[in-house]
């Protein structure tokens, strides 16, 4: 079985500005989300209280609420999550009140109620300061990821490759987050997580497609190809494991998407965005903006040696 | 002909082997078991206690599965969780006969079922987190400024007395922010009173000043001091914490400091929070005051209030106390298990300035009477100390008795967790319940399942043979990572299951990557050995390429992440590893165990390798 099977390289340059445009209002789409809504932070960033309880039967939310706010919790918000007979509720930190304590005085105002009793199934207490230093560790792992891959791609092949891979790449993260911002999703630490892990995965992509412009321009028989057709050639060449490796990878995370529950619903999420723009981007940004950057095939090829000659 | 030397193919069937064999245990399960461990410093663990565990059973006629002996306790395993109750309560009852001050904790536990042979490698199922078992965690930060002001507080106290004392004369003894600050009419008051600040509190820096007219001398205290009294700090709350996670009776409690100030506290299988919060957060309190010993001779103890003492012989004796109370818990500075003059096992009290005063005018007044330390801990008291007073004396004493070194030092900690050293706040808190745990495991173990299974369909359907060999290599994959997991004994959590599934889902890249430069090398018309060996070959640099820059990004989540992140960045890091290996080398095995020894290879099974121009 062979799904490619392509005769000629196809001319993916020539559209190169078309991609880049498409990728640049798509990358201002997600600037635009970001800056206007902004994040979904979970409590793990902004500290406060969450808790999962789990009711026999389907849950009154307005009844949690109601109970809630009565018993002077200041701006409960309370959710169904999974099935309707769990309940998702998240406090705010409150200034001056032993936060610590609040998950315990929760359940006993819900259960003090007649009615069904709750069933905690889960707790997560963060105070201020560690939300803050999350925050903090969160942008020092990226400063890190894009420093050590640049410093890496740079070592490997050339600094413009470096530069465009990181662009490339870059986008894509400024694209997850973008999504996350525009539909409100929950940005948590495996989220982050999540976003880190595709950019690692995605600069792969781009390594493999310059692994291969560097061996076309290497190659003594493609030597009459113009920039251009090199990357061409590169893009076409290595299409087919792009779409079979991602394919693959988007199989596990589909798989995760469907078995894995509420608990890693946005990490599949983040991962299947990621895996979807990884294809794009390290393949139809990176190698243009490298082509733009002027990349040629005497940067790749060390110029040979020669010999010192000597008339005495 | 492609061919492994012998070596290879040996280092591939011993990694198979090892990995086997570290991976088993997880396939056994856990069996119920109840876990016997000390409550307290200074009650051995030894035969002798296995042997009365195991009359108690026989007594009680309860059958279990096996009994262990290792430092941190006795192990018995039984077949049910029924067993397992009635058990904890039967050993309960016949170790601890004072509920109330129990000398053992016998907990409930789980453990591997894995046979006996396998536990001699040390081979040991994954070690799972709170989110899949289920449990408490709490982050604990300690206010190590709160203690540095106590400590200066008291440190300034001493030092009027001090100078009190010695007749030097000043204008005043403040503490303030982080200093504290002597004032003098004149430099000659100074000049004196210098030298006797310097012997008091060697643990300062003084530094002279002027401040309009008034002479300063204005210590802080030494880098050396700050630290000192940072980990003792710290220690001595890590210390109080132990002590009461025993009451939970709790099997595998992790306490353990994080960084500078911070405690972590891991409590898996607990599901009363509100019972471990209170334990955690509870500050004892501790009391001395004399005997009432009028009461004491007559046993007329009615209308007094009675504390009982735990005395060595075993039994419990009643003290009756005098209502006045002369210091609080706030007022003792150290207690340290130590020897007096005649070398007998004591514990040597340093209390504050304050503290001594008072104690120097009780002691002068109760000569030769007893004085009783109470310590209160969830509003129940208890006599900890009952001592007569032997002679005048102020901040600095002893108790003395007829102590074993081990009492001593159980006494003093006793003191010493009358009050925790800093005050403590709970930062972080995360409970998860036991039947979330499970779900948990369920949810990693199907999404991972099943995305391995679509993945080795559709291998197999696209590549054939060569398919079969890159899901063989990914199972091999899994096999290494699960066993690498159980030999480290890392954490494994939620987010460690998803990067399993994730880590499986890039390292079928590393075939993909292989298979198809073989299918493009064939359709170059070059035989199929030399497809195999250059296909190899030209992946091999593309594969480490792509596998650096995803481990750099997994090692900055190791850096810099914490808790669920780590959790990930464990795995995905060693699933990198591990994908590069069995990646390449066990799937160039199998393929060279296939196809290797065909002196003429006509074709290799790889799936359909089209050809432009052919039509098909």
């Amino acid at each position: 079985m062979e799904f490619f099977r392509i005769r000629r390289d196809i001319p993916f340059m020539r559209k190169a500005l078309v991609f880049n445009v498409i990728s640049f209002v798509t990358f201002l789409l997600a600037v635009f989300f970001l800056t206007t809504r902004g994040l979904h932070l979970s409590v793990e960033f902004t500290g406060g209280t969450l808790m999962e309880i789990s009711y026999s039967e389907a849950a009154d939310l307005q009844g949690v609420r109601k109970a809630l706010t009565d018993s002077g919790f200041s701006e409960p918000q309370v959710q169904n999550f999974g099935t309707a007979r769990d309940v998702l509720i998240r406090l705010p930190l409150v200034k001056d009140v032993d936060s610590a304590k609040v998950s315990q005085q929760v359940i006993a105002t819900l259960s003090a109620g007649d009615g069904p009793k709750p069933e905690l199934r889960r707790v997560e207490y963060v105070g201020p300061q560690i939300g803050k230093e999350l925050a903090e560790d969160g942008a020092l792992a990226l400063m890190f990821v894009i420093c050590g891959i640049m410093a890496y791609l740079a070592m490997r092949f050339e600094w413009r490759y470096a530069v465009s891979a990181i662009i490339a790449n870059l986008h894509d993260v400024v694209i997850i987050l973008g999504f996350f911002a525009a539909f409100q999703w929950e940005f948590s630490l495996p989220v982050l997580a999540a976003v880190l892990a595709v950019l690692g995965y995605s600069v792969n992509e781009s390594v493999v497609v310059f692994d291969r412009v560097r061996e076309v321009f290497r190659n003594a028989r493609k030597r009459t190809l113009t920039v251009p057709e090199v990357m061409d050639n590169a893009i076409t060449s290595t299409i087919s494991r792009t779409i079979i490796t991602h394919g693959s990878t988007q199989m596990m995370v589909l798989s995760m998407l469907l078995f894995g529950g509420e608990a890693l619903h946005y990490f599949a999420v983040a991962l299947t965005i990621g895996i979807c723009f990884g294809i794009y981007s390290s393949v139809l940004v990176a190698c243009p903006l490298a082509m733009w950057l002027g990349v040629k095939r005497e940067q790749l090829i060390k110029p040979p040696k020669r010999k010192e000659e000597a008339v005495v | 002909m492609n061919r492994y030397p012998i070596w290879k193919n040996a280092l591939v069937i011993v990694a198979l082997i090892l990995g086997l064999i570290y991976t088993l245990p997880n396939f056994f399960g856990e069996a119920p078991a109840v876990q016997v461990s000390t409550a307290r410093t200074g009650v051995q663990i030894d035969a002798a206690l296995m042997t009365q565990v195991e009359s108690t059973l026989k007594d009680a006629a309860i059958a279990h599965t096996g009994l262990t002996l290792d430092t941190t306790g006795v192990r018995v395993r039984l077949a049910d969780t029924d067993t397992q109750l009635k058990t904890r309560d039967v050993l309960e009852k016949a170790l601890n006969p004072d509920p109330v001050d129990g000398k053992y904790v016998v907990a409930l536990n789980l453990l591997s079922k894995s046979p006996d042979w396998l536990r001699s490698f040390g081979a040991l199922p994954m070690y799972l987190g709170l989110d899949l078992r289920g449990g408490v965690h709490f982050l604990l930060q300690v206010d190590m400024q709160g203690a540095t002001i106590k400590r200066l507080d008291s440190m300034a106290s001493d030092l009027r007395t001090q100078l009190r004392e010695m007749n030097i004369r000043h204008g005043g003894i403040s503490r303030e922010g982080s200093t504290i600050v002597l004032r003098f009419r004149d430099a000659a008051g100074r000049d004196a009173a210098r030298s006797a600040a310097e012997k008091a509190l060697p643990e300062m820096v003084w530094t002279q000043g002027q401040s309009g007219a008034d002479y300063l001398y204005t210590g802080r205290m030494s880098e050396l001091a700050e630290t000192d009294l940072r980990e003792s700090a710290i220690k001595q709350n890590i210390l109080t914490l132990q002590k009461r996670v025993n009451e939970l009776g709790v099997a595998e409690p992790i306490i353990q400091q994080q960084g500078a100030d911070r405690i972590v506290v891991q409590l898996p299988g607990v599901q009363d929070v509100a019972k471990a919060k209170d334990l955690i957060g509870r500050t004892a309190t501790l009391e001395v005051r004399l005997v009432d010993q009028e009461a004491m001779t007559s046993g007329n103890m009615e209308g007094l209030e009675v504390y009982p003492e735990n005395s060595r012989s075993g039994g419990v004796s009643n003290v009756p106390v005098k209502k006045q109370v002369i210091l609080t818990g706030e007022r003792f500075e150290t207690a340290q298990a130590s020897f007096d003059d005649s070398n007998r096992p004591a514990v040597a009290v340093k209390l504050d300035a304050t503290g001594g005063r008072i104690m120097r005018t009780v002691t002068r007044e109760n000569l030769k009477k007893l004085m009783v330390i109470l310590l209160f801990e969830k509003g129940r008291g208890e006599a900890i100390s009952v001592a007569t007073i032997q002679g005048e004396f102020g901040d600095r004493f002893q108790i003395t008795g007829q102590f074993s070194p081990q009492e001593t030092n159980t006494l003093a900690i006793l003191i010493r967790s009358g009050a925790l050293a800093a005050p403590m706040e709970i930062i972080e808190e995360r409970v998860i319940g036991p039947s979330l745990g499970a779900e948990n495991i369920e949810k990693g173990f199907d999404s991972t399942l099943w995305g391995f299974v679509a993945i080795a369909v559709f291998m197999i359907f696209y590549y054939a043979v060569f398919g079969f060999i890159s899901t063989t290599a990914l199972a091999a994959n899994l096999l290494f990572l699960i066993a690498l997991l159980s030999l480290l004994q890392a954490t494994l959590t939620l987010p460690g299951i998803a990067a399993i599934a994730l880590t499986l889902g890039m390292a079928i890249d590393a075939n993909v990557l292989i298979n198809e430069r073989i299918r493009e090398e064939l359709r170059n018309g070059v035989t199929p050995q030399a497809a195999i060996s250059a296909g190899y070959e030209r992946a091999w640099a593309t594969i480490l390429d792509s596998n650096i820059t995803t481990l750099i990004a997994g090692i900055a989540l190791l850096v810099f992440g914490s808790g669920p992140v780590r959790g990930f960045a464990v795995v995905h890091c060693l699933g990198i590893l591990t994908s590069m290996f069995s990646a390449v080398v066990v799937s160039r095995a199998i393929v060279n165990m296939v196809y290797g020894r065909a002196r003429k290879l006509e074709k290799v099974s790889i799936g359909t390798v089209w050809k432009p121009g052919a039509n098909l």
